[in-house]
């Protein structure tokens, strides 16, 4: 599903983040991405949803070569991933429904069809009847939930989420970490990139720890 | 076809609402949009009117050749033998002085100082054109008078008329007023485009951070253009309607004082508004100047988001 090939990745004028990292995560597969602050995590992430370009080495999406993919159709492999930021990038002008229904207006669906498909999304999050509010009354974990439900609307193939969990307190944690475990559940392959080791221990999944831009034994 | 209906459909909503969410500021803008059209529109609305006054003058070189009087019919009609076989004449009309009385009869005001005459008081005439080659270029008024010298030195001619020259200024001033016209347009639609161009980056600037998740989760840039592209052309259709507007108000204030001097002439003649055809082709051109706008600022602007 993703594969990671010799890939390294060196920012313009600073040090190189990843170093020939290689590894291949199997559909259906919840993986964590663990490291410090620093060691390339957000990167490897940013690599598999085409938001950065590897300086060299292939990334493999769904069979495709991220890094060769032209600027056209980028948006087209971001339709089957979902995302779930560091800093969630809700839209605060706009209601929690209007945030979900986002990410559906690219696509071919009817209005209505869209409704429904972001009111099940609000549903399996936790936030039905809260379509009108706007992300500022929402609580931290609410918040959180509803950038999962933007993610997951599309019913992408990959779930990517980037410290999903580093806001929130234990309850709100394992709240959302219950909702990854749910969709990885059917069939969604789900990649956590997270420092949180109470976390990863708790969820006893494969890890992928990264350390000085290589992946750890 | 029913996706890509779709999605135009959702632009132009957005569109709409972005105008909608800045009413104020999209009033002023399609009102500097409209002045501006205004101007070049309304100056090609008084050169129409203009050209449509002078509808009835002939522009080529033309002489207008009054017999005197006395002389016979037939001394009139061998002298339009004579001109007719000359080089220099391209097309001859006799006017009679029976038709010569009856046309001055249908010009509006006329009709009863000639039927008050005991008389007919006009001499038979020649009308006669001129080869373009024989009277064009520079030496155009020069070979006209030659021409008319010639034809003043005939014993039976009373009077010769050169009468084209006014006729041939008015067209170059109109063509100098068309050109001056043009070149306003074309200046003011350079402000169109600047006015949508910078409107448009303004909404960018306030939708930066939806157009970055946008992208971030599928969105291509046709999808983030399109409702830009409506709101230029919506703006540019919004400032050609309100110059409409403009130039209406402006011919019918006009119009008052243009009634009162034409009836001095016993004229009905009226300055009139664009026609219908040329109306619409104004707001298209507007339309079209505020999607270019929008276009030039958006792709200028997408690469930096």
């Amino acid at each position: 599903m993703i594969g990671f090939s010799a890939v390294s990745k060196r920012y313009p004028g600073g040090p190189e983040v990843l170093k020939a990292v290689s590894f291949t995560i199997g559909a259906g597969e919840f993986v964590f991405v663990t490291g410090r602050t620093g060691a390339g995590k957000t990167t490897l992430l940013k690599l598999i949803a085409a938001i950065e370009r590897p300086s060299s080495g292939a990334v493999i999406v769904a069979g495709q070569n991220v890094g060769a993919l032209r600027r056209s159709a980028i948006p087209y492999l971001r339709r089957n991933l979902g995302l779930v930021f560091q800093d969630q990038k809700l839209l605060y002008d706009r209601s929690v429904l209007d945030n979900v229904m986002l990410p559906l207006a690219f696509g071919e669906l009817g209005h209505r069809e869209a409704l429904r498909r972001a009111r099940a999304a609000l549903d399996k999050v936790g936030l039905s009847g809260r379509e009108r509010a706007r992300p500022i009354e929402l609580s931290g974990g609410e918040q959180q939930r509803l950038a999962i439900a933007r993610a997951v609307v599309n019913r992408p193939a990959v779930l990517l989420a980037d410290e999903p969990t580093a806001n929130l307190d234990a309850e709100a944690g394992a709240a959302v970490l219950d909702l990854f475990t749910a969709f990885n559940q059917v069939g969604v392959t789900v990649l956590v990139a997270t420092h949180d080791e109470a976390l990863i221990a708790r969820c006893g999944r494969r890890v992928l720890r990264l350390s000085e831009g290589r992946i750890a034994a | 076809m029913r996706s890509w209906l779709r999605q135009h459909r959702r632009a132009l909503a957005a569109a709409l609402a972005r105008l909608a969410a800045q009413k104020g500021a999209a009033a002023l803008n399609a009102l500097v949009i409209g002045i501006a059209l205004a101007l070049p529109a309304g100056g090609y609305t008084l050169l129409e009117n203009l050209r449509a006054a002078a509808g009835g003058v002939r522009l080529e070189p033309q002489i207008s050749v009054f017999l005197r009087p006395e002389a016979a019919r037939a001394e009139a009609e061998a002298l339009a033998a004579r001109l007719a076989r000359e080089p220099r004449v391209r097309e001859l009309r006799f006017v009679p002085r029976e038709q010569a009385l009856k046309e001055l009869q249908a010009v509006e005001g006329l009709a009863e100082l000639v039927a008050a005459l005991e008389k007919n008081p006009l001499p038979d005439a020649l009308v006669l054109r001129l080869h373009d080659a024989a009277a064009s270029g520079a030496a155009a008024a020069a070979t006209l008078e030659a021409f008319a010298a010639e034809l003043r030195a005939l014993p039976v001619v009373a009077d010769v008329q050169a009468d084209s020259l006014w006729a041939r200024r008015l067209a170059a001033l109109a063509v100098t007023a068309r050109q001056a016209i043009a070149l306003l347009a074309a200046l003011l639609a350079f402000g169109l485009v600047a006015i949508t161009f910078n409107t448009v980056r303004l909404q960018m600037l306030t939708q930066r951070s939806e157009i970055e998740v946008a992208k971030l989760i599928g969105a291509t840039d046709a999808f983030i253009r399109r409702p830009f592209f409506y709101l230029g052309a919506l703006l540019g259709i919004a400032g050609g309607l309100l110059a409409l507007a403009i130039l209406w108000a402006s011919i019918a204030i006009l119009n008052t004082g243009v009634k009162e001097l034409a009836s001095t002439y016993g004229s009905a003649f009226r300055l009139r508004h664009l026609s219908g055809d040329a109306a619409a082709t104004l707001v298209l051109f507007s339309a079209v100047l505020g999607w270019l706008g929008a276009f030039l600022s958006v792709s200028n602007h997408l690469r930096k988001i």
